[in-house]
């Protein structure tokens, strides 16, 4: 069975213009969407105390948030997390430390008293104090940096300093793609989707690696003068077969991940879910055309 | 036998040595028989996943600094006595230095002389004018001391909270310290986090202090306090009583404490000093007769009982109208020694037993359909082919739970997550090779030829699009916590074994159909 035919070749590089156009127009409008309306951080970063609870019967979202204010926490957020059936809840107020304590205690009483014993289930308590948050804002941002720095170095000891520009840019791509996503569904930024924007910074690059590195070969066999362009799309056209097998089987289990996982494991499984697609875009549309764009040594050519 | 015969045994080998270790794990909760040749142990589920508490905890250093500063003031007051300087005031100001009001400016001498010879590890800091006259000189304790101060402190509070957890009876707790100050505590399956944070978070000091009778309570708690007494009060009625500063005895010198019942059927704890503190306890009773001892715990009076006779054998009770819950608890951090400092509760996640079972429950039924279905692709597209490589799936998955219970790695719920990824991208170096291995044979190349190619070709793209991966996962287990630590282990040992499965099992194999079996076609 074959996806793509065998010898088949697509001009990618002719239409990257039109893709990038669509990418900043897309990036732009998260920016400005993250700037607008906030990306919502959970506790993790921002301190405070997080009751999460499981209702057997059907409460809504208003409901659950006027019991909040009548129960003394009217800034309380509320969140539904994991599928809509799950009839699972985040209840975060900014309090931490021993009055965060007690803020727990009372919501956990008040939710029981109000719905009815038998139909609350507390599923878990977090507290994270302010000092603590600072650290892990400041870890989670400085992973982030980090792991894009090392990967940087890698490809252009690997391949070329072109090359890790486009990497990079495309892995910025898709991380801003993805916080977009989460701008735009309000969901909760924790540490676990840091992990999640780390493992598709990995896994898109994985794919751009695949690429470049079928990119280095053709330019080794050509001889005499050749076009990089006609080199990169013949590249992409080689490995795209490849390319939709991976990310499809990515796709099937982060999507199983994100349909029966459960509520802890969701929002890391919509950012991976955001992210393969982004992947694999960014991929064939920001990291190849860099490459093309930028000036540079002939690739692949000895040293 | 050859070469290739050999690296097919060693492969075998590397298989059955994970199966073995993969075993006790794969059986879940059921028992595994006596005879059972391999290692018992199954991979540590995360707190997440078991449900729990997690705690990190910040021991207050300052504290301790400041609570020895205030033992050597009073030495110090002792001394400037005996030595006759002449001090109108003198207290612990910041909690890292003192100061002294010398009525004559000309005395200081004398006091720098006593601080050097006595108090090596005070340091001049300043002086300045104070009222009436006097000069007020500041002496702060050296870095060097305030650092051991504290390094102490963090060591005796990481003691204590052990020996704490220990009689209160989890099993499996995990205890480390991290960084300067703090502690980071793991109990797995405590139902019931109020109780715990009370047992670990109470500093528990316990001390013995005379009640100065000779003046009123209620005129010194308005402020008109005899020196070397100070106010304290009762802890239910908040009455105040004048207590001499000096304690004559503190919890350190307890050897056991136990719960017991009174004739009314309330609970109490009785306690057991050890031989010196029996001994000072008996000295202080004889001297002390119709006089009242104050027991107090965290500053709080819980009773002020009249000493009737010597008392020998040292032991004593304390009373307080406990609940039995109360008591009990009391006792367990009375027989584990109190806190050098107090503590504060920086960071809290409690999982719920409910949660934890839900999360395994669901993690797995993910990784199940996630896997089938991955399963299926590969056969359907890829033919014979498909079926080696999900035999190196399959492989994949038992060798990455074989290596997480050898080396003691937990499992968390983002590492399930991980093993799902896990079987997402390591079917990537199969589609790889498979995919050059049909182009090879697109070419015109014999079944051989192309398998060999295919592999050696593909070979680069592999390796440079795995690290990649590994390079962010080991950033994430340097800078992660916890369950994304976890998350970022099982991915790495997944992406390594991958490497192994695809390139060096799946190779074999294929290898072994074209040349031995001389198959004239790959089914690809």
């Amino acid at each position: 069975m074959e996806i793509i035919r065998p010898g088949f070749y697509f001009d990618f590089m002719k239409y990257s213009k039109y893709a990038i156009a669509l990418s900043l127009v897309l990036i732009v409008a998260c920016i400005v969407w993250m700037f607008a309306k906030g990306l919502n951080y959970g506790i993790d970063f921002t301190g405070g105390t997080e009751v999460q609870v499981a209702f057997t019967n059907d409460i809504k979202t208003d409901s659950l948030r006027s019991t909040m204010g009548t129960l003394g926490f009217p800034n309380a957020v509320i969140q539904s997390i994991g599928l809509a059936g799950d009839r699972e809840f985040l209840v975060r107020t900014p309090t931490e430390g021993d009055t965060g304590y007690a803020a727990a205690k009372k919501i956990e009483d008040g939710l029981k008293t109000t719905y009815g014993k038998e139909k609350v289930d507390i599923r878990g308590v977090n507290m994270v104090g302010g000092a603590v948050s600072k650290e892990l804002k400041y870890k989670g941002f400085m992973s982030l940096l980090i792991a894009n720095g090392l990967l940087l170095i890698y490809i252009w000891f690997r391949f070329q300093f072109k090359y890790s520009i486009g990497a990079i840019l495309a892995l910025v791509h898709d991380v801003l793609i993805t916080l977009g996503f989460f701008a735009f569904t309000g969901k909760e930024i924790s540490l676990t989707v840091i992990a999640a924007l780390l493992t598709l910074i990995g896994f898109s690059l994985n794919d751009t690696v695949v690429i470049y590195d079928r990119i280095r070969e053709n330019v080794k066999k050509a001889s005499g003068d050749y076009d990089l362009r006609n080199i990169i799309s013949g590249s992409i056209s080689q490995t795209l077969s490849r390319t939709f097998l991976t990310s499809l089987t990515v796709f099937t289990v982060v999507l199983c991940l994100f349909l029966f996982g459960g509520s802890v494991i969701h929002d890391f499984a919509f950012a991976m879910l955001v992210g393969v697609i982004s992947g694999v875009y960014s991929t064939v549309f920001i990291a190849s055309p860099v490459v093309l764009a930028l000036p540079g040594v002939r690739p692949g050519a000895k040293k | 036998m050859d070469k290739f015969q050999v690296k097919g045994l060693l492969i075998l080998a590397v298989l059955i040595v994970g199966v073995v270790f993969a075993v006790p794990s794969f059986m879940g909760s059921s028992e595994l028989s006596e005879g059972y040749p391999g290692p018992k142990q199954k991979i540590r589920l995360g707190l997440d996943l078991q449900g729990g508490i997690h705690l990190v905890l910040q021991v207050v250093t300052e504290k301790a600094v400041e609570s020895r500063m205030n033992s050597v003031l009073n030495d110090l007051k002792n001394e400037m006595i005996n030595e006759k300087i002449h001090y109108s005031k003198a207290m612990v100001d910041t909690p890292e230095t003192v100061q002294v009001s010398l009525r004559v400016s000309e005395e200081q001498d004398e006091l720098d002389k006593l601080i050097q010879d006595k108090y090596q590890y005070l340091k001049y800091a300043n002086k300045s004018s104070g009222p009436e006259g006097s000069t007020v000189v500041t002496y702060r304790i050296s870095p060097q001391e305030a650092e051991s101060i504290k390094k102490q402190a963090v060591e005796q509070a990481l003691e204590t909270i052990r020996n704490r957890v220990d009689q209160y009876g989890v099993s499996e707790p995990s205890i480390i310290p991290q960084g300067a100050d703090r502690i980071v505590l793991q109990l797995p399956g405590v139902s019931d986090p109020e109780r715990a944070k009370k047992i670990i978070g109470k500093t528990a000091l316990l001390e013995f202090k005379l009640v100065d009778e000779g003046a009123s309570s209620a005129d010194a708690a308005s402020g008109n306090v005899p020196a070397g007494d100070y106010v304290a009060y009762m802890k239910d009625s908040n009455q105040p009583v004048l207590l001499k500063q000096q304690a004559v005895l503190t919890g350190a010198s307890l050897e056991d404490a136990r719960v017991k019942i009174d004739q009314y059927n309330e609970p109490y704890i009785s306690i057991a000093f050890n031989r010196e503190g029996g001994r000072i306890f008996e000295q202080v009773t004889t001297e002390n007769v119709g006089k009242q001892l104050a027991i107090l715990l965290d500053g709080k009076v819980y009773s002020t009982p009249v000493i009737r006779d010597a008392i020998s054998g040292g032991k004593a009770i304390i009373e307080g109208r406990f609940t039995m819950e109360e008591a009990k608890d009391l006792a367990v951090v009375l027989r584990a020694g109190s806190l050098p400092a107090p503590v504060t509760i920086l960071e809290e996640r409690t999982v719920g037993p409910s949660l934890g079972q839900d999360s395994i429950q669901k993690g797995i039924i993910a990784c199940l359909v996630g896997g089938v279905l991955v399963i299926i692709f590969m056969l359907v597209y890829y033919k014979l082919s498909g079926l080696i490589a999900n035999l190196a799936l399959v492989f994949n998955v038992v060798l990455m739970v074989a290596t997480m219970a050898a080396i003691g790695s937990v499992l968390t719920l983002p590492g399930l997550a991980g093993f799902v990824l896990t079987i997402g991208m390591a079917v990537d170096a199969n589609v790889l090779v498979f995919e050059r291995i049909r182009e090879e044979l697109r070419l015109g190349r014999t079944p051989k030829m192309a398998v060999e190619m295919g592999y050696k070709n593909a070979f680069s793209a592999i390796f440079d699009s795995n690290l990649t991966t590994v390079i962010a996962a080991l950033v994430l287990i340097q800078f992660g916590t916890g369950p994304v630590r976890g998350f970022a282990m099982s991915l790495t040992i997944g992406l390594v074994w991958s490497m192994f499965t695809a390139l060096v099992l799946c190779k074999w194999i294929q290898e072994w159909l074209v040349t031995y079996r001389n198959t004239d076609h790959v089914s690809i």
